[in-house]
């Protein structure tokens, strides 16, 4: 076992864990955080993009050991209040899921995706979610979705890590 | 899927993680951990110990040396991509690295890793080639330096030792070069089935010297040798271009899979290493 101190969505954590243990698997098993989905489980799909440390990783893809001192944000670290995040709001208003089982790692990537570009072009955004597979194949209404939040304020803010938002 | 049982390392010097190497003789290294975990994952591979080198401040950051720049072998993707001193003085490692995977992979992965990785296809390869770069190698008995035509040994081998580290890449300035990188995939976030790494130095229309590396056209990384010679010293003409760079496959012996056999590899890489060289070059 190896005892790891970590902040996930605002609140600190230290847990003994195994070291083979996935962060995934962490925040899903340890803390109940189910909200990060399991997708693929080959690194390829994306769905379980969480932040560490303000950018985005694919949580199966991780140790939690490597999250030792860290900071994560998952989707459920979004909502501040029962407000939805900017990005939340966006997916919603422009229908951007229809399974909305990659729905949180596509979030997560799009916030991301405004933080290098806080006016993307829809070839940006694109590039940008090159990572995350959507299977029902509804990628066009996931595009409007994070061209229309880069319009809103605060929308490349991490709302547990970042001050005021 | 969840990797089998080991005994886990994070040392914070490279002195102790050569330290904790020697101390079994059935360790791996975890730098990024985006090819590792996947094989740790897939009990490709089951180690009894990983030594994470997350902690080594010392391995990370990219700083000048006289006229080379240095990239410590824990710096990811992400950080060389927004580095002024190598857009600046390593384009082309640059034009490769905006090509691998995706940005959350890029936020993890490390230019070490991806290194001591060496799988055939993988984009580093080629452009650190190309750029004649050195690789700083540690290991019980002190610390050497390798030239990257001497590191890739073979698929998935390289000079690095079972009890060593890669702790940096020395790249010798390349300032003002030309530079591009084009890669061939038939969908997206795909690994390169062909990849051509071009740089080129001109003087006035002419080219001065060119460099070009190959992906995924044998088992380590390449040059096209002969390209880079029929280009330097060239009037840089269309025409000239385009039999230097029908010569790129010269010499190579690529692979046959489900992407393409040997015979559209070889086309591949004389089309991409023309593409490659006319925008290096400006056009
Ligand atoms: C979905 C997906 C898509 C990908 N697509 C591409 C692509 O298009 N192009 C591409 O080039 N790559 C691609 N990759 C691979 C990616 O580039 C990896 O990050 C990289 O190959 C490994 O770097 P890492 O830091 O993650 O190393 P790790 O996975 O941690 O380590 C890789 C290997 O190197 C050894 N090692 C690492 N660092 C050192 C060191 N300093 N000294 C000694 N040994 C060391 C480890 O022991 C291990 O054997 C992809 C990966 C995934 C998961």
């Amino acid at each position: 076992m190896t005892r790891i101190t970590v902040t996930v969505d605002g609140d600190r954590y230290t847990d003994d864990i195994e070291p083979r243990m996935l962060l995934v698997q962490y925040l899903r098993e340890s803390l109940g955080k189910v909200g990060t989905v399991i997708g693929c489980d080959t690194s390829n799909c994306g769905a379980c993009t969480v932040h560490l440390d303000g950018r985005s990783v694919k949580s199966c893809n991780v140790l939690a050991v490597q999250a030792d001192g860290r900071d994560v944000t998952t989707i459920e670290g979004l909502a501040q209040d029962g407000e939805l995040h900017p990005m939340q709001r966006a997916f919603h208003e422009n229908h951007a899921l229809q399974c909305g089982f990659c729905t949180p790692g596509m979030i997560m990537q799009g916030i991301d995706i405004l933080i290098d570009h806080p006016e993307p072009t829809e070839e940006q955004i694109r590039h940008g979610l090159e990572g995350n597979l959507c299977r029902c194949t509804g990628y066009h209404n996931i595009v409007k979705a994070v061209a229309a939040a880069a319009k809103a304020p605060n929308a490349a803010a991490l709302s547990s890590s970042a001050a005021g938002a | 899927m969840i990797p089998a049982a080991f005994d886990y390392a994070a040392p914070e010097t490279v002195a102790d993680a050569l330290a904790a190497l020697a101390d079994s003789d059935d360790a791996k290294v975890l730098a990024g951990g985006q090819s590792l975990l996947p094989i740790l994952r897939m009990r490709l591979n089951a180690p009894e110990k990983i030594v994470d080198l997350g902690k080594i401040a010392e391995l990370r950051g990219i700083r000048e040396d006289g006229d080379a720049i240095v990239i410590g072998a824990m710096t990811a993707y992400a950080d060389i991509l927004t580095d002024p001193l190598v857009a600046e003085h390593a384009a082309l490692l640059k034009a490769a690295i905006e090509t691998v995977a995706d940005p959350q992979i890029r936020h993890r992965g490390t230019i070490g890793g991806a290194l001591v990785h060496a799988d055939p296809a993988g984009d580093v390869g080629a452009p650190v080639l190309a750029l004649d770069a050195e690789l700083v190698i540690a290991g019980p008995g002190g610390e050497r330096t390798v030239a990257a035509a001497d590191f890739f040994e073979d698929l998935f081998t390289t000079a690095v030792g079972e009890d060593e580290l890669l702790t940096a890449i020395r790249i010798p300035k390349h300032t003002g070069w030309g530079a591009a990188y084009e890669k061939f995939v038939r969908v997206a976030h795909q690994w390169s089935i062909v990849a051509v790494a071009a740089t080129v130095r001109m003087d006035g229309d002419a080219i001065a010297e060119a460099r070009v590396g190959l992906t995924n056209m044998g088992s380590t990384p390449l040059r096209a040798t002969a390209t880079e010679a029929a280009l330097a010293g060239s009037a840089g003409t269309a025409q000239g271009i385009a039999h230097a760079c029908g010569l790129a496959a010269e010499g190579t012996s690529p692979p046959s899979d489900l992407n393409g056999d040997a015979d559209y590899r070889r086309h591949l890489a004389g089309v991409l290493t023309r593409r490659a060289v006319l925008s290096a070059v400006g056009r």
